[in-house]
């Protein structure tokens, strides 16, 4: 695929992820809300799934945080299958069993979203372990936010990953806010990925607005685990243009602070480059109104399905 | 997709053979066994490798079965999280927490992680983590190594729980956890690890979890009893049929699934009940036995017994653990008290 064109896939890709959670919101937003409970959206963060997933193949475990639906999205999941699950539908990823922040789709190498921070590294390092064992080559890419890495199971992750040069590829989102609290107030060490070196293992600050820059670096930390060499941390720069939840006020914010991270956001950005370098408008646009139409066309369907099978409550508990 | 529940078995169940073990080797021939059989499990944790285990449990099985036994860090977090997300990928971990003490720091990966993997998946991934473990108190054991744990894990649906006592139950609970297809705690006693040796049959078939023993017949009173303490139980009843008062005595190996079927059908002979445990009385097992049982409108002669350790922390020295766990003639006496 030549540049633009690839440009013009991953402005697409983007967009899916955008056009998603502006949906999720609008339908947790109001009385009548198909979609309930604490929703974490990732809008303004679309460039880390979209860079990451391009470089994975199938028999790759992606793990992922329940800021996850572009993550889910970009592995594959179908957008119909997301929307259905938060909406607690039969036909949901889940069954309505996972619900926005807790799902999981396997046969999409998506092994979930997860609800406890830092949880998905240690079980990310476990996939990574049983690679070694099956035969697959798998690389496990384990995705966490910059609060994430002040865990103590991130720890004993890190370490473990590297004691045993597993591949792994441990990406932390850091968009600044733990949570509602500022991270730079929470560490010794603002800049995140200089950890990897205590470790042992291979570390880079990404710039994590821009896709192309998170499939390179992603490219090469998965060929260095690929090649024995072991883990590496990334730490992808990013900002989130919502709250840390629907609902969240977002008084923590400091002044100027959103219409900064708008400028930044890879979505303008990259349409932006984009146009500078000559693309056809109608492209740019087309990238936008495909990925609306099909979110839509997601809904419609998922909103059409029936609700989750109470009869079906108890159901596999245990095997 | 994961293969685990699909996955086809390596072979035929191993022959039947019989062997005079003590409860640690039961479970490193059951180990063994499981290793051989099955190329999808890997054996890990603190110490398990190399050295063999700190009570030299998994002696030799590095050295049989290479690169699938391997000693870790010490990260429970790390141990546990990583036998879920290999668990995830079709393989079958068998790991070790030292002490169920330790399992408190990483007990997120087995409530949160392991026990939610199946249910949310609705059975397309599970996580079949086999956790050996070891508890309870021992002379000199400070408070931190001598807690008896499993009514946590109990009260988590998604686990299954086996407190093996004998050799037999021991090597038995280590191959069938294996081969289930849920994550199962194995709680073990230390206390148990270097006793009598005792016939083991090895080989055939995995046994399908849940069995219970009825270790003493009696028509008087039931007593419902798990783990190392049950010898003490089963002590105590011997010391009450000297006084006329036959306790029939059974013996949970399993907790979840628990044979409330042997318990309520002894309790519909003998209509007495008490249960006897080495944890904290106050919501532990034994409770939710009286429960059970009350529920079921069992008719009993006589107001139901816990018999276990009072609410109180473990203390080291050795005459001060003494003067609050269970002992056969504490429980004698209180089950003499209940029946008189």
């Amino acid at each position: 695929m030549d540049e633009m064109r690839r440009r013009l896939a991953d402005l697409h890709a983007m967009w899916r992820i955008r056009a998603l959670e502006e949906k999720v919101r609008e339908l947790r937003i109001g009385a009548e809300a198909a979609v309930v409970g604490s929703v974490h959206l990732s809008i303004g963060q679309e460039a880390g799934p979209v860079g990451a997933c391009a470089e994975l193949g199938p028999d790759d475990a992606l793990f992922a945080t329940y800021r996850g639906h572009g993550w889910a999205l970009a592995r594959g999941v179908p957008a119909e299958a997301i929307i259905a699950e938060c909406a607690g539908r039969a036909t949901g990823i889940n069954g309505g069993r996972g619900g926005s922040a807790y799902f999981t789709a396997p046969e999409y190498g998506f092994y979930g979203e997860n609800s406890i921070v830092g949880a998905g590294l240690p079980i990310a390092v476990g996939a990574a372990l049983a690679g070694r064992f099956d035969g697959t080559g798998r690389v496990a890419v384990t995705v966490c936010g910059d609060g994430a890495l002040n865990q103590g199971a991130s720890h004993e992750a890190l370490n473990m990953a590297a004691a045993f040069r597993l591949p792994v590829v441990f990406v932390c989102e850091n968009n600044e806010w733990s949570e509602l609290t500022p991270i730079e107030e929470m560490v010794g060490e603002p800049e995140l990925w200089r950890r990897a070196a205590g470790y042992g293992m291979a570390g880079e600050r990404v710039d994590g607005n821009d896709p192309a820059a998170v499939r390179a670096a992603v490219r090469d930390a998965a060929a260095r685990a690929r090649a024995g060499e072991g883990p590496t941390l990334l730490e992808l720069m990013t900002q989130r243009l919502v709250g840390h939840y629907i609902g969240d006020a977002e008084q923590y914010r400091r002044p100027g602070e959103l219409d900064r991270a708008r400028e930044r956001e890879p979505i303008a950005r990259l349409g932006r480059e984009l146009a500078e370098a000559g693309a056809d408008p109608a492209a740019i646009e087309d990238a936008r109104t495909r990925a609306e139409e099909e979110i839509e066309r997601a809904a419609a369907a998922a909103l059409a399905a029936p609700p989750a099978d109470p009869e079906t409550a108890k159901d596999h508990v245990y095997a | 997709m994961p293969e685990s529940t699909v996955r086809e078995r390596a072979g035929e169940a191993p022959a039947r053979e019989t062997r005079k073990l003590k409860y640690g080797e039961a479970v490193n021939a059951a180990l063994a066994r499981v290793l051989a059989e099955l190329p999808e499990t890997l054996l890990y944790g603190e110490d398990v490798g190399k050295p063999g285990g700190v009570f030299g449990v998994t002696r030799g099985l590095r050295r049989r079965f290479g690169d699938r036994v391997f000693d870790t860090p010490i990260s429970e977090a790390a141990i546990l999280g990583s036998a879920v997300g290999a668990a995830l990928m079709g393989a079958r971990p068998i790991v070790e927490i030292m002490w169920a003490d330790f399992s408190l720091v990483a007990l997120d990966q087995l409530v949160n992680q392991a026990a939610n993997a199946r249910y949310v998946s609705r059975g397309t991934a599970p996580a079949p983590i086999t956790v050996r473990t070891q508890q309870g108190n021992a002379p000199g054991a400070c408070a931190q190594h001598s807690q008896s744990l499993e009514a946590l894990f109990l009260h988590v649906p998604g686990l299954r729980l086996v407190m093996p006592r004998t050799p037999q139950d021991a090597h038995d609970a280590v191959v069938a956890a294996v081969h289930a297809d849920d994550p199962v705690i194995i709680v073990e006693n230390r206390s148990l690890y270097f006793g009598e040796k005792a016939e083991v049959e090895l080989g055939g078939p995995a046994r399908p979890m849940g069995w219970s023993h009825l270790r003493r017949p009696g028509r008087d009173v039931t007593v419902v009893s798990w783990g190392a303490v049950a010898a003490q139980a089963l002590e105590a009843a011997d010391a009450l049929a000297a006084d006329g008062i036959e306790a029939e005595v059974v013996e949970l190996t399993w907790l979840n699934p628990a044979d409330m079927d042997a318990v309520l059908g002894s309790l519909a002979r003998t209509r007495r009940l008490a249960v006897v445990h080495e944890a904290n009385t106050t919501g532990g097992f034994g409770a939710e036995i009286v429960a059970r049982a009350v529920e079921a409108g069992t008719g009993l002669d006589a107001a139901p017994v816990r018999i276990g350790a009072p609410d109180v922390r473990i203390p080291a020295a050795p005459v001060l653990a003494e003067a609050l766990l269970p002992s056969a003639a504490g429980i004698a006496a209180r089950i003499a008290r209940m029946v008189g």
